[in-house]
């Protein structure tokens, strides 16, 4: 293994929502190359608290690339350098000695900044809740294969599904358009015969939720998928909108 | 709100009327390539001249040219309406600049739009308004009947009392504007020239974006389909219809 790193971070450190923040710049000396992102962060943090300094607020929980929890822009890229990647997945062999490293928050409306690095994402929350789920009565356990599902439409509902709710797709588009994440989740509901009942109301309340809570519109940059850590496809997108204009222009 | 409101004062419905006046826009740019591809006929304008009049004064294509006119309006009003919701969504800005992997255009679409208005703005200024208020010069046609051979003739704005066509004596006369006489002069210009090749340019990059871009928001993105669309745009719309459209201020400025 190549030797220990020495980097420059600058941090976006921002005490509340409503005080203004700034960049503040810290050394982060001997970073192992085997260490993740946030376990680098952990390090100057252990640091700062020694120095009885507020240490780097940042968001984490699972840091195993399935709770969407963690996030941070960083030199310019949600999520980091890494294709498919989340923070928490995110190693340091990916940088080199001497990197300058900066780390900003999520910028969208629809997520203000809590304190440095942690944004509220309850607009994501609130987005579900419009319409996110399926209604079924919990009976007894079905019988496997019962509805039938053909294997193509099973993987692409699949990888739909795969979408965590990180966020990284506002974070990466010009538009802060929150649209990605807005049509996995209906596209995965959508592809299955589960979720036919509640089709196009879904479609619509999803959508809508999403308008207001003041996410920008999607210009087709495909930024997000380029940047999502799932790979969500903007296949997806195009799907949210034929389910949108059914539901309003068609099927109502 | 009705459906159909809720409809299109969403962010996708904002997304539906760019996108279905952008492809409205895009048929009628075939129409007008391939019209006016009569301006590199050797026959003094006499087919121009003629298509120019017929596309002016024939009922359905006039209704046509208002909603087309209407279209560019609400393309661009929605355009303006939609990139200042889009900034809202994004109060602070990044320190580091994005690096996101998406194309050029796609990210510079409003820069490309006001260049292609402006364009549209002279053009129609140029040729269009002075066309409607009588600016143009007139010429007269007489072509033998039986040899097909034409000469043509300046005729007087007084002499001019309006389009006529009728045959005496086996010869055909056409009396009409001398719309391409306009083209002609408006051509000589190089700084126009350069304008006009410029703002080709721009709608290339406009339409390699646009036309694929408007297809992926009618949710047409088929697996087998959209590749056409796709391939269309770019070497459609975003080469060969615009470098034709470039090459008709360059035909007559090296004529
Ligand atoms: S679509 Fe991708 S980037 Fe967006 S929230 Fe889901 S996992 Fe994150
Ligand atoms: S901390 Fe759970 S996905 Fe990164």
């Amino acid at each position: 293994m190549s030797g220990h790193m020495n980097l420059t971070l600058k941090v976006w450190r921002q005490k509340n929502s409503t005080t203004p923040g700034k960049f503040v710049t810290y050394k982060a000396d001997e970073i192992s190359p085997d260490m993740s992102f946030l376990e680098m962060l952990d390090v100057v943090n252990e640091d700062l608290v020694k120095k009885k300094e507020d240490p780097i607020h940042f968001d984490h929980d699972c840091r195993e690339g399935i709770c969407g929890m963690c996030s941070l822009v960083i030199n310019g890229e949600p999520h980091g350098p890494k294709r498919a990647t989340t923070t928490c997945q995110l190693h340091m062999r990916s940088f080199s000695d001497k990197d300058t490293i900066v780390i900003e928050p999520w910028r969208a409306t629809a997520f203000p900044v809590v304190k440095d690095l942690v944004t509220n994402r309850s607009s994501f929350d609130r987005i579900q809740q419009a319409g996110g789920y399926v209604s079924v009565g919990t009976g007894g356990v079905p019988d496997a294969n019962e509805i039938p599902i053909s294997k193509v439409i099973a993987d692409e509902a699949m990888s739909s599904a795969t979408c965590i709710g990180c966020g990284a797709c506002v974070a990466a588009c010009k538009n802060a358009s929150a649209m990605l994440f807005v049509s996995a989740k209906i596209s995965q509901f959508a592809l299955l015969p589960q979720g036919q009942p509640e089709r196009y109301a879904r479609a619509e309340a999803m959508v809508l939720q999403m308008d207001e809570e003041g996410f920008g519109g999607c210009t087709n940059t495909y930024a997000c998928e380029a940047q999502c850590p799932k790979e969500i496809k903007v296949t997806n997108i195009a799907r949210m909108n034929r389910e949108f204009f059914n539901a309003e222009l068609i099927k109502s | 709100m009705s459906n159909f409101s809720k409809a299109f004062s969403s962010t996708l419905g904002r997304k539906l009327i760019m996108s279905l006046t952008g492809l409205f826009l895009c048929s009628f740019l075939i129409i007008h390539l391939i019209g006016n591809f009569q301006l590199f006929k050797n026959d003094d304008g006499l087919g121009f001249n003629q298509y120019a009049h017929f596309m002016t004064h024939f009922t359905p294509i006039k209704v046509v040219s208002y909603l087309l006119y209407a279209s560019i309006i609400v393309h661009s009003v929605w355009a303006i309406i939609i990139t200042r919701k889009n900034r809202a969504a994004r109060p602070v800005a990044y320190a580091i600049k994005p690096k996101d992997g998406s194309i050029w255009s796609s990210r510079n679409m409003g820069i490309l739009g006001t260049i292609i208005f402006v364009f549209i703005v002279v053009h129609m200024s140029n040729f269009w308004y002075k066309y409607h208020q009588g600016y143009t010069p007139y010429i007269e046609y007489q072509t033998d009947v039986k040899t097909g051979a034409t000469t043509s003739r300046v005729l007087d704005a007084s002499e001019f009392k309006q389009y006529t066509v009728y045959v005496e004596n086996g010869v055909e006369v056409i009396q009409t504007e001398d719309l391409y006489k306009e083209v002609a002069i408006a051509f000589q210009q190089w700084w126009l020239v350069a304008f006009y090749v410029l703002a080709m340019a721009a709608l290339a990059f406009h339409l390699i974006h646009g036309f694929q871009s408007a297809f992926q928001t009618l949710g047409w993105n088929h697996r087998k389909y959209f590749p056409i669309a796709k391939f269309l745009g770019v070497w459609g719309f975003g080469l060969l219809i615009p470098i034709g459209f470039a090459l008709m201020p360059l035909y007559f400025l090296f004529k």
